[in-house]
Protein backbone atom coordinates (compact mmCIF):
# COMPACT_ATOMS: atom_id res chain seq x y z
CA UNK A 1 0.00 0.00 0.00
CA UNK A 2 1.33 3.42 -0.92
CA UNK A 3 1.29 6.55 1.23
CA UNK A 4 -1.79 8.10 -0.42
CA UNK A 5 -3.67 4.79 -0.17
CA UNK A 6 -2.77 4.48 3.50
CA UNK A 7 -3.99 8.01 4.12
CA UNK A 8 -7.28 7.26 2.35
CA UNK A 9 -7.63 4.07 4.38
CA UNK A 10 -7.05 5.91 7.68
CA UNK A 11 -9.63 8.54 6.75
CA UNK A 12 -12.11 5.80 5.86
CA UNK A 13 -11.54 4.10 9.21
CA UNK A 14 -11.89 7.39 11.11
CA UNK A 15 -15.11 8.14 9.23
CA UNK A 16 -16.54 4.78 10.33
CA UNK A 17 -15.57 5.46 13.93
CA UNK A 18 -16.80 9.06 14.14
CA UNK A 19 -19.42 9.23 11.37
CA UNK A 20 -20.82 12.59 12.48
CA UNK A 21 -17.51 14.42 12.05
CA UNK A 22 -16.54 16.40 8.95
CA UNK A 23 -13.09 15.17 7.90
CA UNK A 24 -12.68 17.33 4.81
CA UNK A 25 -10.62 19.98 6.60
CA UNK A 26 -8.52 17.62 8.69
CA UNK A 27 -4.99 19.06 8.81
CA UNK A 28 -2.46 16.26 8.21
CA UNK A 29 0.16 17.63 10.57
CA UNK A 30 -2.05 18.48 13.56
CA UNK A 31 -3.11 15.99 16.25
CA UNK A 32 -6.29 14.31 15.01
CA UNK A 33 -7.97 14.33 18.42
CA UNK A 34 -7.49 18.12 18.63
CA UNK A 35 -9.49 18.60 15.46
CA UNK A 36 -12.45 16.30 15.84
CA UNK A 37 -14.45 14.82 18.69
CA UNK A 38 -12.63 11.58 19.33
CA UNK A 39 -11.90 9.94 22.67
CA UNK A 40 -9.50 7.23 23.75
CA UNK A 41 -12.04 4.46 23.11
CA UNK A 42 -12.48 5.76 19.54
CA UNK A 43 -8.70 5.77 19.12
CA UNK A 44 -8.60 2.14 20.22
CA UNK A 45 -11.08 1.44 17.42
CA UNK A 46 -8.44 2.57 14.92
CA UNK A 47 -5.96 0.13 16.47
CA UNK A 48 -8.62 -2.61 16.32
CA UNK A 49 -9.43 -1.92 12.67
CA UNK A 50 -5.76 -2.18 11.69
CA UNK A 51 -5.62 -5.52 13.48
CA UNK A 52 -8.82 -6.81 11.90
CA UNK A 53 -8.23 -5.60 8.37
CA UNK A 54 -4.49 -6.07 7.97
CA UNK A 55 -3.29 -8.13 10.92
CA UNK A 56 -1.17 -5.19 12.10
CA UNK A 57 -0.54 -5.04 15.83
CA UNK A 58 0.44 -1.61 17.09
CA UNK A 59 2.23 -1.84 20.47
CA UNK A 60 0.96 0.58 23.11
CA UNK A 61 4.32 2.37 23.14
CA UNK A 62 3.74 3.33 19.50
CA UNK A 63 0.24 4.81 19.92
CA UNK A 64 1.71 8.33 19.92
CA UNK A 65 2.98 7.73 16.41
CA UNK A 66 -0.59 7.61 15.20
CA UNK A 67 -1.49 11.03 16.55
CA UNK A 68 -1.58 12.90 13.22
CA UNK A 69 -2.48 11.80 9.70
CA UNK A 70 1.08 12.39 8.48
CA UNK A 71 2.70 10.55 11.39
CA UNK A 72 0.26 7.67 10.94
CA UNK A 73 1.14 7.31 7.28
CA UNK A 74 4.86 7.48 8.07
CA UNK A 75 4.50 4.82 10.78
CA UNK A 76 2.30 2.47 8.75
CA UNK A 77 4.02 2.75 5.36
CA UNK A 78 6.84 0.29 6.09
CA UNK A 79 4.42 -2.06 7.84
CA UNK A 80 2.02 -2.03 4.90
CA UNK A 81 4.40 -1.99 1.95
CA UNK A 82 3.52 -5.56 0.96
CA UNK A 83 -0.24 -5.25 1.55
CA UNK B 1 -53.47 10.36 50.93
CA UNK B 2 -51.39 13.59 50.93
CA UNK B 3 -50.65 14.91 47.45
CA UNK B 4 -46.90 14.47 48.12
CA UNK B 5 -47.48 10.72 48.16
CA UNK B 6 -49.75 10.68 45.11
CA UNK B 7 -47.77 9.90 42.00
CA UNK B 8 -49.11 10.58 38.54
CA UNK B 9 -48.10 9.81 34.96
CA UNK B 10 -47.62 13.01 32.98
CA UNK B 11 -45.62 11.95 29.93
CA UNK B 12 -45.31 8.84 27.78
CA UNK B 13 -42.63 7.88 25.25
CA UNK B 14 -42.79 4.53 23.56
CA UNK B 15 -41.79 2.38 20.67
CA UNK B 16 -43.59 -0.87 19.93
CA UNK B 17 -43.94 -3.09 16.86
CA UNK B 18 -47.24 -1.25 16.15
CA UNK B 19 -46.36 2.33 16.93
CA UNK B 20 -43.78 4.89 17.89
CA UNK B 21 -46.07 7.04 20.03
CA UNK B 22 -49.16 6.43 22.16
CA UNK B 23 -51.66 7.68 19.57
CA UNK B 24 -50.33 5.34 16.89
CA UNK B 25 -50.08 2.46 19.35
CA UNK B 26 -53.65 2.94 20.57
CA UNK B 27 -55.02 3.31 17.06
CA UNK B 28 -53.52 -0.03 16.04
CA UNK B 29 -54.72 -1.72 19.24
CA UNK B 30 -58.27 -0.66 18.46
CA UNK B 31 -57.85 -1.68 14.82
CA UNK B 32 -56.68 -5.16 15.84
CA UNK B 33 -53.43 -4.83 13.89
CA UNK B 34 -50.56 -7.19 14.67
CA UNK B 35 -46.99 -5.92 14.42
CA UNK B 36 -45.32 -9.32 14.48
CA UNK B 37 -43.07 -10.26 11.57
CA UNK B 38 -39.78 -12.06 11.10
CA UNK B 39 -36.08 -11.28 11.47
CA UNK B 40 -32.82 -13.02 10.64
CA UNK B 41 -30.81 -14.12 13.61
CA UNK B 42 -27.40 -15.74 14.06
CA UNK B 43 -27.35 -19.51 13.62
CA UNK B 44 -31.15 -19.89 13.47
CA UNK B 45 -31.99 -18.00 10.27
CA UNK B 46 -35.47 -16.52 10.04
CA UNK B 47 -37.43 -16.36 13.28
CA UNK B 48 -40.79 -14.85 14.21
CA UNK B 49 -40.34 -11.63 16.18
CA UNK B 50 -41.73 -8.18 16.80
CA UNK B 51 -39.43 -5.36 15.74
CA UNK B 52 -39.77 -1.57 16.12
CA UNK B 53 -39.24 0.89 13.29
CA UNK B 54 -38.60 4.17 15.13
CA UNK B 55 -35.93 6.46 13.68
CA UNK B 56 -32.92 6.16 16.02
CA UNK B 57 -31.29 9.22 14.44
CA UNK B 58 -34.17 11.39 15.64
CA UNK B 59 -32.47 11.77 19.02
CA UNK B 60 -28.99 10.25 18.65
CA UNK B 61 -25.87 10.84 16.61
CA UNK B 62 -24.49 8.07 14.43
CA UNK B 63 -21.56 7.72 16.79
CA UNK B 64 -23.87 7.11 19.74
CA UNK B 65 -25.53 4.31 17.80
CA UNK B 66 -22.14 2.75 17.11
CA UNK B 67 -20.91 3.04 20.68
CA UNK B 68 -24.11 2.09 22.44
CA UNK B 69 -26.63 -0.73 22.31
CA UNK B 70 -30.06 -1.24 20.75
CA UNK B 71 -31.58 -1.21 24.25
CA UNK B 72 -29.87 2.11 24.90
CA UNK B 73 -31.13 3.50 21.64
CA UNK B 74 -34.70 2.43 22.43
CA UNK B 75 -34.32 3.97 25.90
CA UNK B 76 -33.00 7.28 24.54
CA UNK B 77 -35.83 7.46 22.00
CA UNK B 78 -38.48 6.77 24.66
CA UNK B 79 -36.91 9.24 27.12
CA UNK B 80 -36.94 12.12 24.63
CA UNK B 81 -40.49 11.37 23.53
CA UNK B 82 -41.69 11.11 27.16
CA UNK B 83 -40.06 14.40 28.18
CA UNK B 84 -41.50 16.10 25.11
CA UNK B 85 -44.93 14.60 25.77
CA UNK B 86 -44.78 15.86 29.36
CA UNK B 87 -43.96 19.33 28.00
CA UNK B 88 -40.91 19.47 30.24
CA UNK B 89 -38.17 21.89 29.27
CA UNK B 90 -35.01 20.12 30.43
CA UNK B 91 -33.12 23.42 30.51
CA UNK B 92 -35.49 24.85 33.09
CA UNK B 93 -35.53 21.94 35.54
CA UNK B 94 -32.84 20.68 37.91
CA UNK B 95 -31.43 17.74 35.98
CA UNK B 96 -29.87 16.31 39.13
CA UNK B 97 -33.42 15.74 40.42
CA UNK B 98 -34.46 13.49 37.54
CA UNK B 99 -34.14 9.76 38.21
CA UNK B 100 -34.03 7.09 35.51
CA UNK B 101 -35.40 3.67 36.44
CA UNK B 102 -35.60 1.11 33.67
CA UNK B 103 -36.85 -2.44 33.95
CA UNK B 104 -34.99 -5.05 31.95
CA UNK B 105 -35.53 -8.75 31.48
CA UNK B 106 -31.89 -9.20 30.50
CA UNK B 107 -29.14 -7.07 29.08
CA UNK B 108 -25.79 -7.97 27.57
CA UNK B 109 -26.77 -11.18 25.82
CA UNK B 110 -26.97 -9.45 22.46
CA UNK B 111 -23.60 -7.77 22.79
CA UNK B 112 -21.84 -10.87 24.13
CA UNK B 113 -23.24 -13.12 21.42
CA UNK B 114 -22.25 -10.58 18.81
CA UNK B 115 -18.66 -10.46 20.04
CA UNK B 116 -18.41 -14.26 20.09
CA UNK B 117 -19.83 -14.38 16.56
CA UNK B 118 -17.31 -11.72 15.57
CA UNK B 119 -14.21 -13.43 16.96
CA UNK B 120 -15.34 -16.71 15.40
CA UNK B 121 -14.61 -15.05 12.02
CA UNK B 122 -11.05 -14.56 13.31
CA UNK B 123 -10.59 -18.10 14.63
CA UNK B 124 -11.49 -17.03 18.17
CA UNK B 125 -8.62 -14.55 18.39
CA UNK B 126 -9.53 -12.62 21.53
CA UNK B 127 -7.40 -9.68 20.40
CA UNK B 128 -10.39 -8.87 18.19
CA UNK B 129 -12.79 -8.73 21.18
CA UNK B 130 -14.16 -5.18 21.36
CA UNK B 131 -13.01 -2.82 24.09
CA UNK B 132 -16.60 -1.51 23.99
CA UNK B 133 -17.88 -4.79 25.39
CA UNK B 134 -17.88 -3.74 29.05
CA UNK B 135 -19.63 -0.37 28.79
CA UNK B 136 -22.18 -2.00 26.50
CA UNK B 137 -22.93 -4.90 28.81
CA UNK B 138 -22.91 -3.40 32.30
CA UNK B 139 -26.46 -3.76 33.56
CA UNK B 140 -27.09 0.00 33.92
CA UNK B 141 -26.17 0.56 30.26
CA UNK B 142 -29.60 1.37 28.75
CA UNK B 143 -30.35 3.87 31.54
CA UNK B 144 -26.85 5.31 31.45
CA UNK B 145 -27.10 6.01 27.73
CA UNK B 146 -30.02 8.34 28.47
CA UNK B 147 -27.91 10.35 30.93
CA UNK B 148 -25.09 10.70 28.41
CA UNK B 149 -27.43 11.76 25.64
CA UNK B 150 -29.58 14.16 27.68
CA UNK B 151 -27.18 15.44 30.32
CA UNK B 152 -29.35 14.15 33.17
CA UNK B 153 -27.25 13.94 36.34
CA UNK B 154 -29.70 12.33 38.77
CA UNK B 155 -29.59 8.62 39.64
CA UNK B 156 -29.87 6.05 36.87
CA UNK B 157 -30.05 2.30 36.98
CA UNK B 158 -31.91 -0.66 35.62
CA UNK B 159 -34.01 -3.17 37.48
CA UNK B 160 -33.49 -6.77 36.48
CA UNK B 161 -36.84 -8.43 37.01
CA UNK B 162 -37.37 -10.90 34.15
CA UNK B 163 -40.64 -10.18 32.37
CA UNK B 164 -42.13 -8.38 35.35
CA UNK B 165 -39.58 -5.61 34.83
CA UNK B 166 -41.81 -3.06 33.06
CA UNK B 167 -44.11 -2.79 36.06
CA UNK B 168 -41.17 -2.75 38.42
CA UNK B 169 -39.46 0.18 36.68
CA UNK B 170 -42.63 2.20 37.30
CA UNK B 171 -42.88 1.04 40.91
CA UNK B 172 -39.28 2.07 41.55
CA UNK B 173 -39.94 5.51 40.07
CA UNK B 174 -43.03 5.92 42.22
CA UNK B 175 -41.15 4.95 45.37
CA UNK B 176 -38.23 7.30 44.71
CA UNK B 177 -40.70 10.19 44.22
CA UNK B 178 -42.50 9.37 47.46
CA UNK B 179 -39.12 9.30 49.24
CA UNK B 180 -38.41 12.72 47.71
CA UNK B 181 -35.16 11.40 46.21
CA UNK B 182 -36.07 12.99 42.87
CA UNK B 183 -38.63 15.41 41.42
CA UNK B 184 -39.21 13.58 38.15
CA UNK B 185 -38.82 9.92 37.30
CA UNK B 186 -38.29 8.54 33.83
CA UNK B 187 -39.53 5.04 34.53
CA UNK B 188 -40.56 1.99 32.58
CA UNK B 189 -38.84 -0.78 30.66
CA UNK B 190 -36.94 -1.63 27.50
CA UNK B 191 -36.05 -4.75 25.52
CA UNK B 192 -33.58 -5.51 22.73
CA UNK B 193 -34.07 -9.26 23.09
CA UNK B 194 -34.87 -10.20 19.44
CA UNK B 195 -31.21 -9.57 18.63
CA UNK B 196 -30.09 -12.47 20.78
CA UNK B 197 -30.39 -15.94 19.28
CA UNK B 198 -29.87 -17.54 22.70
CA UNK B 199 -33.25 -16.51 24.07
CA UNK B 200 -34.98 -17.86 20.95
CA UNK B 201 -33.05 -21.12 21.09
CA UNK B 202 -33.76 -21.62 24.77
CA UNK B 203 -37.50 -21.00 24.35
CA UNK B 204 -37.49 -23.30 21.31
CA UNK B 205 -35.76 -26.12 23.16
CA UNK B 206 -38.11 -25.63 26.09
CA UNK B 207 -41.06 -26.05 23.70
CA UNK B 208 -42.22 -22.51 24.37
CA UNK B 209 -41.34 -20.57 21.18
CA UNK B 210 -44.31 -19.62 19.02
CA UNK B 211 -44.52 -21.01 15.51
CA UNK B 212 -47.15 -20.28 12.86
CA UNK B 213 -47.11 -20.03 9.07
CA UNK B 214 -48.47 -16.47 9.41
CA UNK B 215 -46.30 -14.47 11.86
CA UNK B 216 -49.15 -12.06 12.59
CA UNK B 217 -51.12 -15.01 14.01
CA UNK B 218 -48.24 -16.45 16.04
CA UNK B 219 -48.93 -14.59 19.29
CA UNK B 220 -52.31 -16.01 20.37
CA UNK B 221 -52.90 -15.97 24.11
CA UNK B 222 -55.98 -17.92 25.28
CA UNK B 223 -56.39 -19.66 21.92
CA UNK B 224 -56.52 -23.45 22.01
CA UNK B 225 -53.76 -23.66 19.39
CA UNK B 226 -51.32 -21.30 21.09
CA UNK B 227 -47.85 -22.77 21.17
CA UNK B 228 -45.53 -20.26 22.78
CA UNK B 229 -43.97 -16.84 23.03
CA UNK B 230 -43.21 -14.35 20.25
CA UNK B 231 -40.07 -12.47 21.28
CA UNK B 232 -40.18 -8.75 20.60
CA UNK B 233 -38.31 -5.56 21.19
CA UNK B 234 -39.78 -2.33 22.47
CA UNK B 235 -39.63 0.33 25.09
CA UNK B 236 -41.83 2.58 27.13
CA UNK B 237 -40.82 5.25 29.60
CA UNK B 238 -43.21 7.40 31.59
CA UNK B 239 -42.60 10.73 33.23
CA UNK B 240 -43.80 10.35 36.81
CA UNK B 241 -44.11 13.18 39.28
CA UNK B 242 -45.83 14.12 42.51
CA UNK B 243 -49.41 15.26 42.05
CA UNK B 244 -48.74 18.70 43.57
CA UNK B 245 -45.92 19.36 41.12
CA UNK B 246 -47.98 18.18 38.18
CA UNK B 247 -50.87 20.46 39.12
CA UNK B 248 -48.54 23.41 39.73
CA UNK B 249 -47.07 23.21 36.25
CA UNK B 250 -50.39 22.46 34.57
CA UNK B 251 -49.32 19.03 33.34
CA UNK B 252 -51.66 16.66 31.52
CA UNK B 253 -52.31 13.71 33.82
CA UNK B 254 -52.76 10.30 32.21
CA UNK B 255 -53.54 8.55 35.46
CA UNK B 256 -52.48 8.01 39.05
CA UNK B 257 -50.54 4.98 40.26
CA UNK B 258 -52.56 3.93 43.27
CA UNK B 259 -51.55 0.36 43.92
CA UNK B 260 -48.70 -1.98 43.28
CA UNK B 261 -47.19 -5.19 44.53
CA UNK B 262 -44.27 -7.48 43.89
CA UNK B 263 -44.01 -10.99 45.32
CA UNK B 264 -42.24 -14.28 44.67
CA UNK B 265 -43.54 -17.77 43.95
CA UNK B 266 -40.63 -19.48 45.72
CA UNK B 267 -41.72 -22.48 43.67
CA UNK B 268 -40.00 -23.08 40.31
CA UNK B 269 -37.52 -21.58 37.82
CA UNK B 270 -40.04 -21.23 35.00
CA UNK B 271 -43.44 -22.58 35.99
CA UNK B 272 -46.03 -20.04 37.22
CA UNK B 273 -47.88 -20.30 40.51
CA UNK B 274 -51.49 -19.06 40.34
CA UNK B 275 -51.82 -18.87 44.12
CA UNK B 276 -48.96 -16.37 44.38
CA UNK B 277 -50.39 -14.44 41.42
CA UNK B 278 -53.70 -14.02 43.27
CA UNK B 279 -51.81 -12.94 46.37
CA UNK B 280 -49.90 -10.42 44.27
CA UNK B 281 -53.05 -8.89 42.77
CA UNK B 282 -54.72 -8.81 46.19
CA UNK B 283 -51.73 -7.02 47.69
CA UNK B 284 -51.95 -4.34 44.98
CA UNK B 285 -55.68 -3.94 45.63
CA UNK B 286 -55.03 -3.59 49.34
CA UNK B 287 -52.47 -0.84 48.70
CA UNK B 288 -54.98 0.90 46.44
CA UNK B 289 -57.66 0.56 49.11
CA UNK B 290 -60.18 -0.95 46.71
CA UNK B 291 -61.82 -4.31 46.16
CA UNK B 292 -61.37 -6.54 43.11
CA UNK B 293 -64.88 -5.67 41.92
CA UNK B 294 -63.79 -2.06 41.38
CA UNK B 295 -61.20 -2.96 38.74
CA UNK B 296 -62.52 -2.21 35.25
CA UNK B 297 -59.74 -3.74 33.13
CA UNK B 298 -57.15 -6.38 33.86
CA UNK B 299 -54.43 -6.40 31.22
CA UNK B 300 -53.15 -9.95 31.46
CA UNK B 301 -49.53 -10.98 31.35
CA UNK B 302 -50.43 -14.09 29.29
CA UNK B 303 -47.65 -14.88 26.81
CA UNK B 304 -49.43 -17.66 24.88
CA UNK B 305 -47.67 -20.57 26.52
CA UNK B 306 -50.10 -23.41 27.23
CA UNK B 307 -49.43 -23.54 30.97
CA UNK B 308 -48.80 -19.85 31.66
CA UNK B 309 -52.10 -18.62 30.24
CA UNK B 310 -54.04 -21.29 32.08
CA UNK B 311 -52.40 -20.43 35.40
CA UNK B 312 -53.12 -16.71 35.07
CA UNK B 313 -56.75 -17.40 34.15
CA UNK B 314 -57.07 -19.59 37.22
CA UNK B 315 -55.64 -16.76 39.33
CA UNK B 316 -57.98 -14.16 37.83
CA UNK B 317 -60.99 -16.44 38.28
CA UNK B 318 -60.11 -16.85 41.92
CA UNK B 319 -59.63 -13.08 42.32
CA UNK B 320 -62.85 -11.99 40.64
CA UNK B 321 -65.28 -14.81 41.35
CA UNK B 322 -68.24 -15.50 39.07
CA UNK B 323 -70.04 -12.18 39.16
CA UNK B 324 -67.48 -9.70 38.04
CA UNK B 325 -67.93 -6.81 35.61
CA UNK B 326 -64.15 -6.55 35.11
CA UNK B 327 -63.02 -6.73 31.48
CA UNK B 328 -59.99 -8.86 30.69
CA UNK B 329 -57.69 -8.23 27.75
CA UNK B 330 -54.18 -8.88 26.49
CA UNK B 331 -51.71 -6.81 24.48
CA UNK B 332 -49.05 -9.40 23.62
CA UNK B 333 -51.38 -10.78 20.96
CA UNK B 334 -50.53 -7.66 18.89
CA UNK B 335 -46.88 -7.02 19.65
CA UNK B 336 -45.53 -10.29 21.02
CA UNK B 337 -43.68 -10.35 24.29
CA UNK B 338 -41.62 -7.19 24.61
CA UNK B 339 -39.91 -8.66 27.68
CA UNK B 340 -38.61 -5.88 29.93
CA UNK B 341 -40.81 -3.33 28.16
CA UNK B 342 -43.96 -5.47 28.31
CA UNK B 343 -45.30 -4.30 31.67
CA UNK B 344 -45.06 -0.60 30.84
CA UNK B 345 -46.10 -0.84 27.18
CA UNK B 346 -49.14 -2.97 27.94
CA UNK B 347 -50.28 -0.75 30.78
CA UNK B 348 -49.84 2.39 28.74
CA UNK B 349 -51.71 0.89 25.77
CA UNK B 350 -54.75 0.72 28.05
CA UNK B 351 -54.55 4.23 29.55
CA UNK B 352 -56.45 5.94 26.69
CA UNK B 353 -59.48 3.88 27.70
CA UNK B 354 -60.00 6.42 30.52
CA UNK B 355 -61.01 8.81 27.73
CA UNK B 356 -62.28 6.66 24.87
CA UNK B 357 -64.26 4.23 27.07
CA UNK B 358 -63.07 1.36 24.92
CA UNK B 359 -61.35 -1.85 25.95
CA UNK B 360 -59.00 -3.15 23.30
CA UNK B 361 -59.43 -6.88 22.71
CA UNK B 362 -56.97 -9.71 22.67
CA UNK B 363 -56.64 -10.76 19.03
CA UNK B 364 -55.93 -14.07 17.29
CA UNK B 365 -58.46 -16.04 19.34
CA UNK B 366 -59.98 -18.41 16.77
CA UNK B 367 -60.74 -21.25 19.18
CA UNK B 368 -61.00 -20.06 22.74
CA UNK B 369 -59.41 -22.51 25.15
CA UNK B 370 -62.16 -23.48 27.63
CA UNK B 371 -59.56 -23.22 30.42
CA UNK B 372 -59.10 -19.55 29.47
CA UNK B 373 -62.77 -18.66 28.92
CA UNK B 374 -62.87 -15.93 31.54
CA UNK B 375 -65.98 -13.91 32.15
CA UNK B 376 -65.78 -10.63 30.18
CA UNK B 377 -62.68 -11.64 28.25
CA UNK B 378 -62.62 -9.16 25.37
CA UNK B 379 -61.87 -11.11 22.20
CA UNK B 380 -61.06 -9.92 18.69
CA UNK B 381 -63.36 -6.85 18.75
CA UNK B 382 -63.01 -3.76 20.97
CA UNK B 383 -65.68 -3.31 23.62
CA UNK B 384 -67.36 0.03 24.34
CA UNK B 385 -68.03 0.45 28.04
CA UNK B 386 -69.73 2.96 30.33
CA UNK B 387 -66.89 3.66 32.70
CA UNK B 388 -63.21 2.97 33.23
CA UNK B 389 -61.82 4.08 36.58
CA UNK B 390 -59.22 1.45 37.47
CA UNK B 391 -56.82 -0.60 35.34
CA UNK B 392 -54.79 -3.44 36.80
CA UNK B 393 -51.73 -4.59 34.88
CA UNK B 394 -50.15 -7.99 35.52
CA UNK B 395 -46.52 -8.77 34.70
CA UNK B 396 -44.90 -12.01 35.74
CA UNK B 397 -41.43 -13.41 35.14
CA UNK B 398 -39.09 -16.35 35.46
CA UNK B 399 -37.81 -17.46 38.85
CA UNK B 400 -41.32 -16.71 40.06
CA UNK B 401 -41.44 -12.92 40.19
CA UNK B 402 -44.95 -11.46 40.07
CA UNK B 403 -46.01 -7.84 39.86
CA UNK B 404 -49.32 -6.01 39.64
CA UNK B 405 -49.84 -2.30 39.14
CA UNK B 406 -53.08 -0.37 39.49
CA UNK B 407 -53.65 2.95 37.77
CA UNK B 408 -56.67 5.09 38.53
CA UNK B 409 -58.35 7.65 36.33
CA UNK B 410 -57.15 10.97 37.67
CA UNK B 411 -59.65 12.74 39.88
CA UNK B 412 -58.89 15.51 42.36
Amino acid sequence: MKADEIKAMILEVIHEIVPDEDLSDLKPDVRIRDQIEMDSMDFLDIIMELRKRYGITVPEDDYMKLSTLDSSVAYLEPLMKDI
Amino acid sequence: MPNEARIVITGIGLTAPIGNNLAEFRQNLLAGKSGVGTIETHYMGEVIAGVCNFDPLKHQKKKELRRGTRAGSIAVYCAHEAIEDAKLDLDSVDKSRIGIYIGITEHGNVETEHEIYNIKQYDYNIDIWSHHHNPRTVANSPAGEITLNMGITGPHYTLGAACAAGNIGLIQGQQMLILNEVDFALAGGVSETPNTFGVFAAFKNEGALASHPDPTKASRPFDKDRNGVVISEGGCLCVLERLNDAIARGATIYGEIVGYSINSDAFDYILPNPQRQVECMNLALKKAGISASEIDIINTHATATPEGDKAECQAIRELLGNNSHTYINNTKSYIGHTMGAAGTLELVGNLPSFDDYTVHPTINVDNLDPDCALLNLVINEPRKVDKIDYILNNSFGMLGINSALIVKRYAE
